[in-house]
């Protein structure tokens, strides 16, 4: 048999039929559904009188709009059009008898960190969302991608999607990593090297000592913003800590199917001598800890450069650095440690999960952000949020003048009351700078959650090793 | 799903690169639970200013590109969130090609499924493309998707791919569900065996 990559492998065991044209029909495992991108599709297969083929297999969870303020449960504290989507998503679960999460469970939460924690997403599945940042579970071998609304009326339908195969492209970041340095760094310094287009067309799949040396949360945030990068889906072969990880999970095989499972899972991995279209190589003792500048994810500098010229690009680039800077209303040659901010927000499905809210407590422990500024704490989950309380997290974030609120997707997209008014400059620990991303006018600095909580205690981007 | 055989319009140019889908339509009108409507928001935030009012410097709010049914748009454009709403909005408001030097593939995969045919030049034609929209409405491109080119007003032409399932579902304007469902043979087999060798799934 010829050598295959890992996603030679996953995709080869998904396709239910393949056309001459080579256009195949990819089966779906896990279907992951929320309120804002679903109504249409729901709306289609009732015009249609179809039905979902696969509803065991469908997970619905409502986060993209809810509040993140107590109360939330009574539809009266949403605004109108949020409950409407809301009440649709209940009403859809309960029609087509899918697995259904609604805001008054404990284990609501925004859709990519509910998979992973209660064991929906295993190594070698097919996942998919109507959402960008599905490229999350595929920090566990999963090829998972986010589709349109059309496409999650066709996976509804069907459990298949149309798909071409992509191209396979090898990212690896070898040797360790600094102290003060993680996982979000990583996955920010690649898209600052391979661009925002970089991965259009492929399957990125991370490797490397530095990435085997993540962990599954870890994992989680550089998958998260493989789309950042362009690609569709980026994976990391499962080991032992994936094993470990997944283990006891509600939703994760039991006994003599754990068994089965692994005896399939430990088969998943790239062979030596695969083929790849694309390899990118970074060392790991290369990358810094880095924030973005601009408005574009791949705008990306370490925390001890300054503010570029747009004359430091080429191309359609130079256009777009000029636009971004003066959207972002940024001086170049500023060092960048000398911004100031007067907004940070921590959570997201890049980094709202326990490892990510310690990592920020650590830096805020026994201290206190600076006067004047808004910080907000946005926990991945209903259960990251409990267990946060129960680890003492939250009465750190509390005292050092943090909100603490409910799980949700928050100010990552501010669909929510979560937002930035115009001018207001964030720390953030989501994915998208885009103009406007975090409210109109709104002004966004990506980078880690330690780094993040760094810059609320001094009021500008900081260097976190500065703290530590 | 509507037709798309062949178009001739006013091409509207966007010489900005990493055109991204919370620019094309803001998450605030993403509330709603219809398909239709959205062309009004369309670019929102670069088309109104903070009172509402259009700004006259925005491509789409001048008198000569207000009936545009064609962009011409910098590289990797659509980039960012999955959301349908994208091409709903551009296709609400009469836009029904976009061409660029690349595009993010979820937005150019959602094109298909609403008639709107994304096409992908490489960066020197695309630059003659912009050119000619910059020209105003006396430019009209015609694009025609059977033949797979893109003819300026002075009768040059450029030649596009496509893939050619894309294409044919396109031309036919036809349901991918239903097509799909022709197929629910494959599938069962297909779920049948998968099951019996990944049982926990």
């Amino acid at each position: 048999m010829s050598p295959k990559t890992l996603y030679d492998k996953i995709w080869d065991a998904h396709v239910a039929h393949e056309a001459d044209d080579g256009t195949c029909l990819l089966y779906i495992d896990r279907h992951l559904v929320h309120e804002v991108t679903s109504p249409q599709a729901f709306e289609g297969l009732r015009m249609t009188g179809r039905t979902v083929r696969a509803p065991d297999k469908t997970i619905a969870v409502p986060d993209h709009n809810v509040p993140t303020t107590a109360g939330r449960e009574d539809p009266k504290n949403m605004t109108e059009d949020s409950a409407i989507q809301v009440a649709a998503l209940d009403t859809n679960a309960r029609d087509f008898g899918i697995h259904y999460y609604p805001v008054s469970d404990v284990r609501q939460g925004i859709v990519h960190i509910v998979g992973p924690e209660q064991g929906w997403t295993l190594p070698g599945m097919t996942v998919v969302c109507g959402d960008s940042h599905t490229a999350t579970h595929g920090a566990f071998g999963a090829l998972a991608h986010g589709i349109g609304t059309s496409e999650v009326e066709h996976v509804l339908a069907t459990q298949t999607l149309i798909q071409r195969k992509g191209k396979n492209m090898k990212v690896e970041i070898t040797g360790k990593l600094a102290p003060g340095v993680t996982a979000k760094d990583i996955t920010l310094s690649v898209i600052g090297k391979t661009g925002t287009a970089g991965g259009t067309g492929y399957v990125i799949e991370y490797c490397g000592e530095a990435i085997r040396a993540l962990s599954m949360e870890g994992r989680m945030t550089v998958c998260n913003m493989a789309i950042e990068g362009g690609a569709r889906a980026g994976l990391i072969a499962p080991d032992e800590k994936t094993f470990e990880y997944i283990k006891g999970r509600p939703h994760a095989p039991k006994a003599a199917q754990w068994e089965a499972a692994m005896n399939w899972w430990k088969t998943l991995y790239s062979d030596d001598d695969a083929h790849w279209d694309k390899v990118v190589t970074i060392k790991g003792e290369d990358i810094a800890p880095v924030v973005t500048w601009g408005t574009s994810p791949e705008d990306v500098l370490p925390i001890t450069a300054s503010v570029p010229a747009p004359e430091d690009f080429e191309g359609g680039k130079v256009g777009a650095a000029k636009r971004s800077l003066d959207y972002m209303d940024l001086k170049p040659g500023t060092p960048l440690n000398e911004i100031e901010i007067d907004t940070v927000f921590i959570g997201s499905c890049t980094n709202g999960r326990i490892e990510d809210l310690r990592a920020a407590a650590e830096i805020l422990k026994g201290k206190k952000i600076k006067d004047g500024m808004r910080a907000m704490v946005v926990p991945g989950s209903g259960l990251v949020r409990a267990q946060a309380e129960e680890e003492g997290l939250a009465d750190i974030f509390k005292a050092a003048g943090f909100e603490w609120r409910l799980a949700g997707c928050s100010m990552c997209l501010a669909m929510n009351p979560d937002q930035l008014s115009p001018g207001e400059r964030c720390a953030a620990t989501s994915n998208r700078n885009f103009e406007g991303r975090q409210g109109r006018g709104g002004r966004t600095h990506l980078m880690s959650p330690a780094m993040a909580a760094a810059a609320a205690v001094t009021g500008k981007l900081t260097d976190v090793r500065e703290l530590m | 799903m509507e037709k798309f055989e062949k178009l001739t319009g006013i091409a509207a140019p966007m010489p900005l690169v990493n055109i991204d889908t919370d620019m094309i339509i803001p998450k605030q009108f993403l509330k709603t639970i219809k398909r239709s409507g959205l062309g009004v928001n369309l670019f929102d935030e670069m088309r109104y200013d903070d009172n509402g009012e259009e700004i006259p410097d925005f491509v789409l709010n001048k008198p000569q590109y207000r009936e545009a049914e064609i962009l011409v748009a910098g590289d990797n454009f659509g980039c960012g969130s999955s959301r349908e709403h994208a091409p709903w909005a551009l296709k609400d408001f009469g836009i029904r090609c976009v061409i660029a030097p690349s595009f993010a593939d979820i937005f150019y995969n959602n094109c298909f499924k609403n008639g709107i045919l994304p096409i992908a030049l490489p960066q020197d034609q695309v630059d003659v493309l912009m050119k000619d929209a910059e020209k105003g409405a006396n430019a009209r491109i015609t694009v025609d998707l059977e033949e797979q080119t893109v003819t300026m007003s002075d009768g040059d032409s450029f030649a596009f791919e496509v893939d050619s399932f894309k294409k044919h579902c396109l031309l036919e304007g036809l349901d991918d569900i239903g097509l799909t469902l022709e197929k629910v043979g494959a599938i069962d087999t297909f779920e049948a065996r998968a099951s019996a060798e990944r049982p926990w799934v």
